[in-house]
């Protein structure tokens, strides 16, 4: 094995999510197994014929925390990755970079998706005059990256991986690039989505990806029990601030744990349905990558999304790229709580793993009542689940339609 | 229906208070918009439309660029609605 490549520490962290408006709420809220999931409050239903009536929401108000006219100027994507930036970079100790050697990489999995459909409705409703001219700087993808480098000043690079439900683990490993390959020494990384709107809910339901739990919405993200049968649309952001371990210790930063190393691999297989075989490359890559052996990896916060084939293919991938060393490991899916943020999954995920390995705890996967007997490693089952002393590594998996696997693996501080 | 000019005034204001957070006081018949209000060419394309929107005029592109100051856009509003 080659010798592992530098680590890179995590000092930074903030999220607008359902579980809550900062990380503290949230991490607090995840500990106690909250489920999130509740049904629209809206006609969508009998106005549309919307087969599926319940999400995760977010719990604030993006126009009780930004100031009215900047929020106007942002689409709720933005809105949310913003505020969870500024809480990142505010608990990072707002550290003094030049900005030349600032970058910022925030994915989504589609942008302005409110923005683009209001908008339209604008045009059909009261003509293309009244179209709001900020759309175009709203509805594009890369309008979160811009805005938080515009605000940090960040000269580096700014970035926006697109790779569906992938996006926001393949930003935390594109920043981990940058500053291994010496392109930055401080990187801002994250996802954000937000299209809780009645065009996602159909489509997503229409290529039967969702749950159809209506009548009992609170219970219907469930990974790893029998009677899953689909995700829950979520919403939210979550940014983490990357920094060279020089840099880091240069500051006297406090560093919650280290990104040691990334996995990233394509399926060559289909649009929507996953391959094990992708999947485990992408994690014996990130695995490799740190220089680690099976034996350190302590916890996975999994991609489980709650489909029927996903949440246990997913599980054989991680073994098979273990060489079947699972014993000491403990699973969760923390999207049985949140629901799933598409692009902004894999960057959520990101920070429940550093705080799982900050705090030696990993968050309870909820509402199994029935575990698949197929579930071939063990789960935080309805409770969180305590973590070892001593040296140890969290991996992060977020698998996209596409077939973009990327595996992130943290290390304790 | 056409409005007087104080009440122009106050109702672009308000578009200008609402699009761009600048206090309406501060929205004063001498003041330019770029100079003085710091409001930036899609910004004041913003006001332009909900200005449209609001006193039921048309303002074309043309004209927004001689629309330097508050007092501009108030004349100019009036002028279209008379």
């Amino acid at each position: 094995m080659t010798a592992p490549r530098p680590r890179v520490a995590v000092t930074g962290l903030g999220t607008v999510n359902p579980l809550g408006g900062d990380i503290a709420t949230t991490w607090e809220n995840a500990l106690k197994g909250t489920s999130t999931a509740h049904t629209l409050d809206n006609d969508w239903k009998e106005r549309y014929g919307l087969a599926v009536d319940f999400a995760c929401e977010v719990t604030i108000d993006p126009f009780d925390v930004l100031a009215r006219p900047e929020a106007k100027k942002l689409d709720p994507s933005g809105q949310f990755a913003l505020i969870a930036a500024r809480e990142a970079w505010s608990d990072a100790g707002t550290p003094e970079v030049p900005g030349e050697r600032l970058g910022v990489v925030i994915g989504t999995g589609i942008g302005g998706v409110w923005t683009i459909l209001n908008q339209w409705d604008v045009v059909r409703e009261r003509g293309a005059r009244r179209v709001n001219p900020f759309t175009v700087p709203m509805l594009m993808a890369n309008s979160s990256s811009a805005h938080i480098e515009i605000e940090l000043g960040a000269k580096a690079g700014a970035h926006t991986p697109v790779s569906a439900c992938a996006s926001g683990a393949e930003a935390v490993a594109q920043g981990f690039d940058m500053i291994r390959s010496g392109r930055a020494d401080v990187v801002v990384v994250g996802g954000t989505e937000s299209c809780v709107h009645p065009l996602p809910l159909a489509g997503f339901a229409n290529i039967r990806a969702l749950s159809t739990r209506t009548g009992d919405p609170e219970h219907a993200s469930r990974p790893y029990d029998t009677d899953r049968d689909g995700f829950v649309l979520g919403e939210g952001a979550a940014v983490l601030v990357l920094e060279s371990e020089e840099h880091a210790a240069a500051r006297g930063a406090s560093v919650y744990a280290y990104v040691a190393g990334r996995g990233m691999a394509s399926d060559a297989h289909h649009i929507s349905a996953p391959s094990t075989e992708g999947q485990a490359r992408a994690v014996r890559e990130a695995l490799e990558d740190a220089g680690l052996e099976a034996a350190d990896v302590k916890h996975v916060n999994a991609h489980g999304t709650s489909t029927p084939l996903g949440d246990i293919g997913e599980l054989n991938a991680v073994s098979q790229a273990l060489g079947g060393v699972t014993d000491q490991l403990v699973v969760t899916s923390t999207k049985s709580m949140t629901g799933h943020l598409l692009g902004g999954a894999g960057a959520l995920e990101s920070v429940f793993s550093v705080l799982a390995a900050h705090h030696r705890i990993a968050p309870p996967t909820i509402n199994i009542e029935n575990l698949d007997p197929e579930t071939p490693m063990r789960i935080a089952q309805n409770a969180p689940a305590e973590l070892p002393s001593g040296d140890l590594a969290v991996l992060n998996n977020a698998f996209g339609f596409g077939g973009h696997d990327v595996a992130v693996m943290f290390t304790s501080a | 229906m056409a409005s007087t000019e104080n009440e122009i005034l106050e109702g672009l204001a308000e578009i200008v208070n609402e699009e761009t957070g600048v206090a309406t006081e501060d929205v004063k018949l001498d003041k330019s918009f770029t100079d003085d209000l710091d409001i930036d060419s899609i910004s004041m394309m913003t006001i332009v439309v909900n200005a449209e929107e609001k006193f039921d005029v048309r303002i074309p592109d043309e004209e927004v660029k001689n629309l330097v100051t508050v007092g501009d856009a108030v004349t100019y509003i009036a002028g279209a609605q008379s």
